[in-house]
């Protein structure tokens, strides 16, 4: 009856209830939060995140030990019926990313409010605690979904946990920002949604593997994938999809800006890549890659730019997240693979992972610090900041270590990333798109310097801090910059983690 | 029978194309944002028909439809409305925080200082 | 015959949507959405598929119609109308708009003959779930993890409509009526109640083997429940009370517990053990329909408007 009838590719491991773990050990946090007083959002938060961490962990060394990708088949129905989850290396990577960040950014944020004149129980405290716990359980669906429709109602409860965070403070701008993140946020999921249903009436089945299996090219095809991507591209921001951006993400509280900026835009790169490399057929491959590159690169020089021209020190960082991420999607046409190598065994994969990561760790604590400055100076006019780095000097330092990974500059995971993908573009001959990498490091030179310039200064009138900020706060940014530098002692080549569980899956179609 | 039911799914199948369409021209050609909401529901509308032609089309064992994408249809109609949901009520409050309900007016965040 | 009966309601539907993008005021686009939403409810039995179409009759003519209704009443006080864009962006959005209907109407018409189909598939599993409606084994049982997450979506759109209200008003009630409610309102917000929660009740039921199901009643109950709220008869209760909050999660919690129970004594998460499936389906899908209609009651009520009660 069913002309396709695509036999089932998906054989669950013994480890693959971690993914149901990490996929609902959040929301469940979210569940109980909605139900216990107040003022105990924040124990179910920090305890949420203890047990997330560890499923976090379990699932990278259940990889590790296995040498194979985890799946699960939720509640025994086989795809193309029901759904699976699956981790490969680098959904695993993206997990652990993911749990590692969100930590940070909820001690830092429990140490934040501390601080607030404001109950703890009060309205922004306790709606963070829950969205921020949402988001964490919409990101590792993301990464862990193998079903569109199912990656579909992920991206929403993503929309959903994100778009209320921009606005906790309840101003006008913010309002207004989040009300713009939400229109192309809506967006982009409504055009996915169409390509899904396109895809679904072409093939009859919204498995990620079964499609990588048997798509033969069609205009439902490439019209789905269009649409889909386009979507995704609005929700990833990428030029000329980023006006929501900036003001989204500088008008957020710190916390929240610094999960936004470093986890919750990866979100739709990670689908792009996996509806590129895994759905496209070969040759509307190369030539997306193509366009997401040049968009790409027009994201790195443009919005690089920008973060030069800024005022405010949020806003700044927040260009300069549109600009990092342009350098993932230059990563296609450099990862293009060919006949002797897959795209996951060439070096720009392992450098696009690394960009991915670090970047995730080094916005996150630049994030951290602007919010740390802005809370003791009440503002983040960078012109007004001389002398920072006196009275907040690891701040000044978390800042200035997260900016040599944004710039490349050894030792740093930014560093490593960057040249291994200017060695790939070099090696394959992209001789503009390797240009474009250097411009990009010079001109976060340039957002960068000036920031540590104003830290290094000494003005006429010395600054002063308005309230006393804990140490604990700073060191929370500090360390994740940390873990940014500690990145760059990875060494330069193919990385093996990041290819498990992708050879055998894509043995069909690999040209 | 069956002809004329393939007719009817493609029928419904092109609504909901020229139906995405109109909604997508709402909601990028209107100022207005309660308009732009409606819009998202008139181009949500059109992608569940897309999903409802599969759905018909795909007729058998005894079924009137396939009921997977059906099913994933009710899903999306509820999701679709907590959207709106959500849109409604920051649009409220920018209106009331404003007295505005588009977002053209220039925005001023560039020159306003950050506040904690 | 029926030919020209589908032609008549598709060109309806295409000038309805075509009024919303063309009405000057935001009521009258409104007003022909609500007229749309109950349409394409009849569109959906067109194309066999009943239980979409109370989904689509009750959530996107009735609920979001309110919604939007309550909302425009709100900002008609506005000052300024927004500046309409010029000829030329609109233009260039109908031309783009016009290349991305046409793609989609090409991809629809190269849709494969005979159709793909998982219709086999579910029949054949069917049975194991002693379901006799297919889309309800589809949304608890084969993609139950779907609708599981879509539950919490719900949830978690209206912590972000709370989030929403001023800090001093934290907790506190929505407002649901402007002024006091005309007297055929209160009458109908006496009589209809119990008919709808009657109704709502048998959807349920039936859901498990006819069309109906969670959703549809818990729309109906929603329904009748602004409409007592809107009549003034009952204000809406406070957003802190730990009754509200129980009742908000019991739904999703009890799916989730049933889910986690099933790698105790069934095939692992969200399976359900031989024989037992139908009882365990229809209890969650009982206490889902009381969590949904509270859901969308709330959202359509919107952020607390009154300080709490101290």
């Amino acid at each position: 009856m069913t002309p396709l009838a695509p036999a089932s590719v998906h054989l669950a491991t013994p480890g693959g209830y971690l993914l149901v773990l990490a996929v609902t050990l959040p929301v469940l946090g979210v569940l109980a939060m909605l139900v216990v007083a107040p003022r105990h959002a924040r124990q179910v938060a920090l305890v949420t995140m203890a047990a997330g961490l560890v499923t976090a962990i379990a699932i990278v060394a259940e990889l590790i030990r296995t040498g194979t990708a985890l799946t699960y088949v939720v509640g025994g129905w086989q795809p193309p019926l029901g759904i699976a989850l699956r981790a490969d290396g680098l959904s695993a990577t993206m997990i652990a990313m993911t749990a590692m960040v969100i930590t940070a950014t909820g001690l830092f944020a429990r140490g934040l409010y501390a601080l607030g004149p404001k109950a703890q129980d009060g309205r922004a405290p306790t709606t963070f605690w829950g969205l921020l716990l949402a988001t964490w359980s919409a990101l590792n669906a993301v990464f862990v979904g193998e079903d569109l429709f199912n990656l579909y109602v992920a991206l929403e409860l993503l929309t959903f946990a994100a778009v209320p965070l921009v606005c906790l403070d309840g101003r006008a701008e913010t309002v207004a920002a989040a009300l713009r993140y939400l229109m192309f946020a809506l967006l982009g999921s409504l055009l996915y949604l169409l390509g899904t249903g396109l895809l679904y009436g072409s093939y009859g089945t919204l498995d990620i593997q079964m499609l990588s299996r048997l798509s033969e090219g069609g205009p439902a095809l490439s019209v789905a994938l269009a649409l889909m991507i386009v979507g995704l591209l609005a929700k990833a921001a990428l030029f000329p999809l980023h006006l929501w951006l900036p003001p989204a993400h500088a008008g957020a509280p710190a916390a929240a800006s610094a999960v936004l900026s470093a986890l919750v835009i990866k979100a739709p790169v990670f689908l792009i890549l996996r509806l590129v490399l895994d759905i496209a057929p070969p040759h509307a491959a190369i030539l997306a890659g193509q366009i997401l590159a040049v968009l790409g690169a027009s994201s790195i020089l443009f919005c690089s730019v920008m973060a030069l021209r800024q005022a405010r020190l949020k806003l700044m960082i927040a260009y300069s997240t549109v600009a990092q991420i342009g350098y993932l999607f230059i990563v296609f046409p450099l990862a293009a693979g060919n006949e002797a190598q897959a795209p996951w065994e060439t070096i720009a994969w392992t450098g696009g992972a690394l960009q991915l990561v670090s970047h995730a760790f080094a916005k996150a604590a630049m994030f951290l610090a602007a919010g740390v400055i802005a809370e003791a100076f009440g503002h983040d006019r960078i012109a007004d900041l001389g002398g920072f780095g006196r009275v907040l000097p690891i701040s000044a330092a978390a800042f200035g270590l997260a900016g040599l990974s944004l710039m490349g500059i050894p030792p740093s995971g930014g560093f490593i990333a960057k040249c291994l993908l200017l060695t790939a573009a070099v090696l394959n001959g992209h001789p503009w798109l390797a240009a474009t990498i250097l411009a990009g490091g010079l001109l976060a030179a340039g957002y960068v310097f000036r920031v540590v310039d104003r830290a290094l200064a000494t003005p006429a009138i010395a600054l002063v801090a308005q309230k006393p900020i804990p140490r604990r706060l700073e060191l929370v940014a500090l360390a994740l910059a940390l873990a940014a530098m500690l990145l760059g002692f990875v060494p330069l080549e193919p990385f093996g983690f990041l290819q498990l569980g992708r050879s055998g899956a894509m043995a069909g179609v690999a040209p | 029978m069956s002809l004329a039911s393939l007719g009817t799914a493609t029928l419904f199948g092109l609504c909901g194309a020229a139906l995405a369409g109109i909604g997508l021209f709402i909601v990028i050609a209107h100022a207005g944002l309660l308009r732009r909401i409606v819009g998202f529901n008139i181009l949500g509308a059109g992608i569940f028909l897309v999903f409802g032609a599969a759905a018909r089309r795909g007729a058998a064992a005894g079924f009137s439809g396939d009921p997977v994408p059906q099913a994933m249809v009710i899903t999306g109609i509820v999701v679709a409305f907590s959207a709106t949901a959500l849109a409604v009520a920051l649009l409220q409050r920018l209106f009331d925080l404003t007295g505005r309900e588009s977002l053209d007016a220039p925005a001023a965040s560039d020159k306003q200082q950050a506040e904690p | 015959m029926t030919m020209l009966l589908d032609l008549a309601l598709v060109a309806w539907l295409l000038a309805l949507a075509i009024h919303v993008a063309r009405a000057r005021d935001d009521q009258g686009a409104i007003i022909a959405f609500i007229a749309f939403g109950l349409l394409l409810g009849l569109g959906w039995t067109r194309l066999s598929a009943i239980d979409v179409a109370m989904t689509e009759a009750a959530i996107g003519g009735g609920v979001t119609g309110m919604l939007l209704l309550r909302a425009e009443a709100r900002l008609r006080q506005r000052s300024s109308q927004p500046q309409t864009p010029k000829r030329t962006t609109k233009a260039a959005a109908a031309i783009a708009c016009t290349v991305v209907a046409a793609g989609l109407a090409l991809a629809v018409l190269s849709f494969p003959s005979p159709a793909p189909t998982l219709a086999p598939a579910a029949a054949a599993a069917l049975d194991s779930t002693g379901l006799g409606n297919p889309v309800t084994a589809v949304l608890l049982a084969y993609r139950a993890l779907d609708t599981l997450l879509e539950k919490v979506v719900l949830l978690l759109a209206l912590l972000g409509v709370w989030s929403l209200a001023p800090d001093q008003l934290w907790g506190g009630a929505p407002e649901l009526r402007q002024t006091v409610a005309p007297p055929p309102f209160v009458y109908l917000g006496r009589i209809l109640p119990p008919f709808g929660v009657l109704i709502a009740v048998y959807m349920c039921w039936v859901g498990a083997d006819a069309p109906g199901g969670t959703f549809q009643a818990g729309t109906v109950l929603a329904a009748m429940w602004l409409l007592i709220m809107l009549a003034s008869l009952r204000p809406a209760p406070e957003t802190r009370r730990t009754t509200l909050r129980l009742l908000l999660v019991g739904g999703p919690v009890l799916f989730f517990a049933v889910g986690f129970l099933g790698f105790a004594v069934a095939d692992g998460f969200l399976s359900y053990p031989e024989g037992a499936a139908k009882p365990i389906i229809v209890g969650i899908e009982a206490a889902l329909t009381v969590s949904i209609a509270l859901t969308l009651g709330l959202l359509v009520a919107g952020p607390s408007s009154r300080a709490p009660a101290p």
